[in-house]
């Protein structure tokens, strides 16, 4: 399994350098041929470090110990999940939610790069869902930024003393949010209006994506929070193992 | 799992699932398309032309139409397959493992298992 998992890896990171170098590019929420070949190879190569560093991290983690393959599988499987469901908004479209959110609290950022590649991959291949040319604009809104949002967003809580619930609730809300951010904002870059230029685009297509995914975020939130509820009562060695909840060992072994 | 995370999981999912089912019952003309068709409408809208992508899914070049709508939702359902089953395996196994460990009085799954692969 993990052999095979490594070559899936390493040929999704050679997967994107490719792209990102022939002008083919497929994204989460930017349909196939939508952006300029520019933007496509730009957005690539912006990924390119992320990958590699999730490359990284996801190796170390599974040499550190085998075991962390588990979690790993399983926030792979829950953007998997989460990402396939098409749910009606307020705003009378269906959109879907990115699922990011649990990767990269459980894992970082770095590691659900690659996770989440994976995912738009598969829907690009097999869905015509996105698509190959705008595989690095999509794998930089949804498998990048959110993320990263995600996990800055839970590291902020727990300096402050939120709940750990709360703050897994809101690293999932607004890194989904965000995802649609910077897509609105790639979509923008790339059709200025003539009026207003970029600026004016990016709260056209904000109009269009923020209505729709609020609530949707709001539902990834809770769903991620219930994973983890179920994470934490069973799978506590797992956890302890990446290093999630290393800080409740720390103060369990000083109030011994 | 204590009842108070039991209660909890209930509700969480619960406002999941409505907030999932008021849009449909509440918005009954909606069509409910994909807000990435929306996307790319307003990307017309704002160009002011039709908009003629410059590339076509792989999938749709080798069939030579697009992917019929049964066929898009079979793959789809096969998507959240295979992530529902490998996060209900593991979950499956650690539900039994915990149970396993009580059952033996194994408090500290952890060093225990450590000791083991040592």
């Amino acid at each position: 399994m993990t052999k095979k998992e490594k070559i899936l890896l390493k040929s999704a990171v050679a997967f994107a350098a490719v792209y990102s170098v022939a002008p083919i590019s497929n994204a989460m929420h930017i349909m196939e041929g939508y952006l300029p070949a520019g933007y496509c190879i730009a957005w690539g190569v912006i990924c390119l470090p992320f990958l590699i560093a999730g490359y990284i991290s996801l190796r170390n983690r599974i040499k550190e110990n085998r075991k962390n393959m588990t979690l790993i599988a399983m926030a792979g499987a829950f953007i998997f999940v989460i990402s396939s469901l098409k749910i009606p908004s307020v705003s009378g479209s269906c959109s879907h939610m990115t699922g990011t959110g649990l990767g990269a609290v459980l894992l970082g950022p770095a590691a659900v790069s690659i996770l989440g590649m994976i995912v738009l991959i598969f829907q690009a291949l097999l869905l015509a869902h996105g698509g190959l040319t705008t595989l690095g604009a999509n794998t930089f809104s949804m498998a990048v930024s959110g993320p990263l949002v995600s996990f800055g967003v839970y590291r902020l809580c727990g300096r402050l003393g939120v709940n750990r619930r709360i703050s897994i609730f809101l690293a999932a809300f607004l890194g989904d949010m965000f995802t649609y951010c910077v897509t609105s904002v790639q979509l923008a870059l790339a059709n200025p209006s003539e009026a207003g230029g970029v600026a004016a685009s990016v709260v056209k297509f904000l109009g269009v994506f923020a209505p729709t995914q609020l609530p949707l975020a709001v539902i990834e939130g809770l769903i991620t929070v219930v994973i983890l509820i179920g994470l934490e009562t069973y799978a506590g060695p797992e956890l302890r193992s990446i290093g999630f909840i290393r800080e409740n060992i720390a103060q369990k072994k000083e109030a011994r | 799992m204590s009842k108070k995370n039991k209660k909890m999981v209930f509700i969480l999912l619960l406002a999941a699932a409505l907030i999932a089912a008021v849009p449909l019952f509440a918005l009954r003309n909606a069509e409910f398309g994909g807000s990435d068709d929306a996307g790319s409408v307003m990307v017309e809208e704002i160009q002011g032309e039709e908009y003629e992508p410059w590339f076509t899914p792989v999938l749709e070049n080798i069939l030579g139409r697009e992917l019929p709508g049964e066929v898009e939702s079979l793959i789809f359902c096969v998507q959240t397959g295979i992530g529902v089953g490998v996060i209900a395996f593991f979950m499956g196994r650690f539900v039994e493992r915990k149970k396993w460990m009580k059952a033996t009085g194994m408090e500290e799954p952890e060093e225990n298992m450590r000791g083991n692969e040592a």
